[in-house]
């Protein structure tokens, strides 16, 4: 079942009553609700509700009808992609028998144990799941703020802003600098900034061979750099200039309205500036008070249920476990455990020792794919690194062709995991 | 057999030893339709044949038949356990962000409704690092035997 805004309110009577009243629905079904339905919380829902339908009661609540997967995006930047390919419904979440919700969840009583709604319903939870992806950091970068983002876009959340930032570098003028302002630690998809470069380089090969690109990274190094350094020689040469925290890179302002990075205290004007801010948890997890003041969640590593409340668990991004990247693969990994420990305690099946996995796939070039992987337990600190494994430099082509084409079927299948 | 190359599987008389008797043990995505050769004298002289078309011969190892290394190795107790299906359902989410449930292939093999032994085998090969995959490598590193079992059970059930 998916209920808009308007459905919601006008199925009435009856809807009214199971919110308000449970009971009268046969006392025993346990409600979880679960707030995002991104990779984290399409996965959690659809899991509860194929395993433990006849006893829990799940509802997702999501902001948008459709999901425009970020993984992948960077592909579609680069020419390799459909937009449709990346965007997922929830009819399937739906008919595996969730109530599908699509509002923006504006507050949480953890008292009360309930969820409100912008369009002002109250649902009462047992349990409730935050996956809400992240929210930037506002002052992270001087100069920009969301406002912002429509001429120095992030394309950090894919969309509309996904979109606008490919037709920038298409429209850019011959032999002109597309700017990125990297983030700093911790944020989503490690090698996510990198991926991207390589994407608008090969973009920028075939259209406009003389245009540079400057990578303006806080960090001293990132994911899989003697990977991405390697394939931007041997496939951009000369186009890719990148400037770490030594040369300025950590003290970045921006000008919106004039087109300029300062670096240094000198200015420069660029034609394409793609910010992407420090992050945070999604604003929910802090509105629910279960963030710290690093700000993201803060969960027990056996189990992804928030250190602040034995009835909250938090997914994906937003959450501080340890060792694993924020990544698709890690909240559909996380959403995995929570599911089994929720059922464990919500309807008594039995409960297995947590195993975390991620993986993540990075394209340089055409059929030019790289991995970093690990797997992951949890130790009472946190979530550990088990065994780790990453691509290797001077790896032949077709072993990185099978690489690529190995991300497709991970694609193919991780998206239906998630979505049905 | 190609895609084994570039991923760092050297073919030695070891492997290929293996790969004879048994081709799920090393090669995946094999949709072909000999099932190996269980018969280790019938194999040693598939290899001596294949040696001599070699241009750097090996000598092959002087051991007895029976010796002779077959990968991976199983105890026929781990072979024999009784996976929990159960158990193999909770563990097979972990599979499912790769490998489709309804058994699609689209770039990573399907693994739904082998006989179980197979996918012992299989997964016990990867454990083994016997097949080069580095993924499977670090997913199979860390599974128990029984664990391994539950998996066959359940993932031979899926529809
Ligand atoms: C460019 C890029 C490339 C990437 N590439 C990869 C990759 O190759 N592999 C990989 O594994 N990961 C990749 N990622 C990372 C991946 O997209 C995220 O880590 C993943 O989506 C996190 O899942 P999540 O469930 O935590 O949040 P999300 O998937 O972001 O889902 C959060 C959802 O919650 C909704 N929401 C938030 N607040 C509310 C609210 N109050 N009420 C209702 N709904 C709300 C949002 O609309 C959203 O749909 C990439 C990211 C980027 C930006
Ligand atoms: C990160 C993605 C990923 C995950 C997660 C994953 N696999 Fe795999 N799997 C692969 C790839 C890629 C191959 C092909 C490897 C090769 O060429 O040897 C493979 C191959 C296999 C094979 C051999 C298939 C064949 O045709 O010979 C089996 C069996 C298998 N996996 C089982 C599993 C099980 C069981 C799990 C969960 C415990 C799992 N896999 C998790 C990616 C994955």
């Amino acid at each position: 079942m998916i209920l808009n805004r308007r459905r919601f309110i006008g199925t009435g009577i009856a809807t009214g009553a199971l919110l308000s009243a449970p009971t009268v629905w046969g006392q025993t079904k346990a409600k979880v609700v679960v707030i995002g339905g991104g990779a984290g919380g399409a996965t959690v829902a659809r899991y509860l509700a194929k395993d433990g339908g006849d006893a829990l009661d799940v509802t997702l609540i999501e902001a948008n009808p459709i999901y425009t997967t970020c993984f992948f995006s960077n592909l579609y930047l680069g020419g390799f992609r459909e937009f449709e390919s990346l965007q997922h419904g929830y009819d399937k979440v739906a008919a595996g028998g969730v109530t599908v919700v699509t509002d923006m969840a504006t507050a949480v009583d953890r008292a009360a144990r309930t969820v409100t709604l912008a369009g002002g319903q109250v649902l009462p939870y047992d349990c409730l799941v935050l996956s809400p992806g992240i929210d930037f950091k506002d002052g992270s970068v001087p100069g920009w703020s969301v406002e912002a983002a429509e001429i120095m876009p992030h394309a950090y959340k894919a969309g509309p802003q996904t979109q606008l930032l490919k037709k920038m570098v298409e429209e850019m003028p011959q032999g002109g600098t597309f700017a990125m302002v990297a983030p700093p630690n911790p944020y989503r998809c490690p090698p996510g900034p990198y991926e991207r470069i390589s994407m608008v380089a090969h973009l920028l090969k075939q259209k406009n061979p003389t245009a540079k690109i400057l990578v303006l990274d806080p960090k001293d190094k990132y994911s899989k750099q003697a990977l991405f350094e390697e394939g931007w020689a041997k496939h951009y040469d000369g186009m890719v200039s990148w400037v770490g925290p030594e040369f300025g890179g950590g003290a970045v302002e921006v000008r919106p309205d004039t087109m300029e990075v300062i670096v240094d205290g000198e200015a420069q004007k660029v034609d394409v500036c793609n910010v992407i801010p420090g992050q945070m948890a999604g604003k929910i997890a802090a509105l629910a008070g279960v963030t710290d003041d690093s700000g993201w969640a803060p969960v027990h590593p056996d189990s992804m249920k928030a250190k602040a409340d034995g009835n909250v668990y938090v997914l994906g991004d937003s959450s501080a476990q340890g060792d694993m990247p924020k990544s698709a693969f890690s909240a559909n990994s996380q959403a995995k455990v929570a599911a089994m420990s929720i059922r464990g305690e919500l309807t008594g099946s039995r409960v297995f020792p947590a195993k975390y996995s991620n993986t993540c796939w990075s394209l340089i070039a055409p059929e030019d794919g790289v991995k970093v992987g690990a797997s992951y337990e949890p130790t009472p600190e946190k979530i550990a690194s088990v065994e780790s494994f990453i691509s290797a430099t001077g790896e032949d082509a077709a072993l990185r062709k099978a690489t690529y084409e190995e991300s497709l079927g991970w694609y193919a299948g991780i998206t239906a995991d998630i979505f049905g | 057999m190609a895609r084994m190359g570039s991923d760092g599987l050297t073919w030695t008389l070891e492997t290929l030893d293996a790969y004879v008797e048994n081709p799920k043990a090393l090669v995946s995505g094999t949709r072909m339709n000999y099932r190996g050769m269980a018969d280790a004298q019938a194999r040693g002289a598939l290899i001596a044949y294949l040696r001599e078309w070699s241009d750097k011969p090996q000598n092959i190892p002087e051991s007895e038949p029976t010796a002779r290394k077959t990968d991976p190795d199983l105890d026929p107790a781990v072979l024999g356990i009784v996976g929990d299906a159960e158990y193999g359902e909770y563990l097979s989410s972990e599979c499912s962000t790769c490998h489709q449930r309804d058994g699609s292939d689209q770039g990573i093999p399907s693994i739904t409704q082998w006989p179980e032994e197979d996918f012992v085998v299989a997964m016990h090969a990867y454990k083994k690092k016997l097949r080069p995959h580095p993924v499977m490598q670090m997913m199979a590193g860390r599974l128990s035997n029984d664990e391994i079992a539950a998996l066959a059970a359940y993932f031979a059930t899926l529809e």
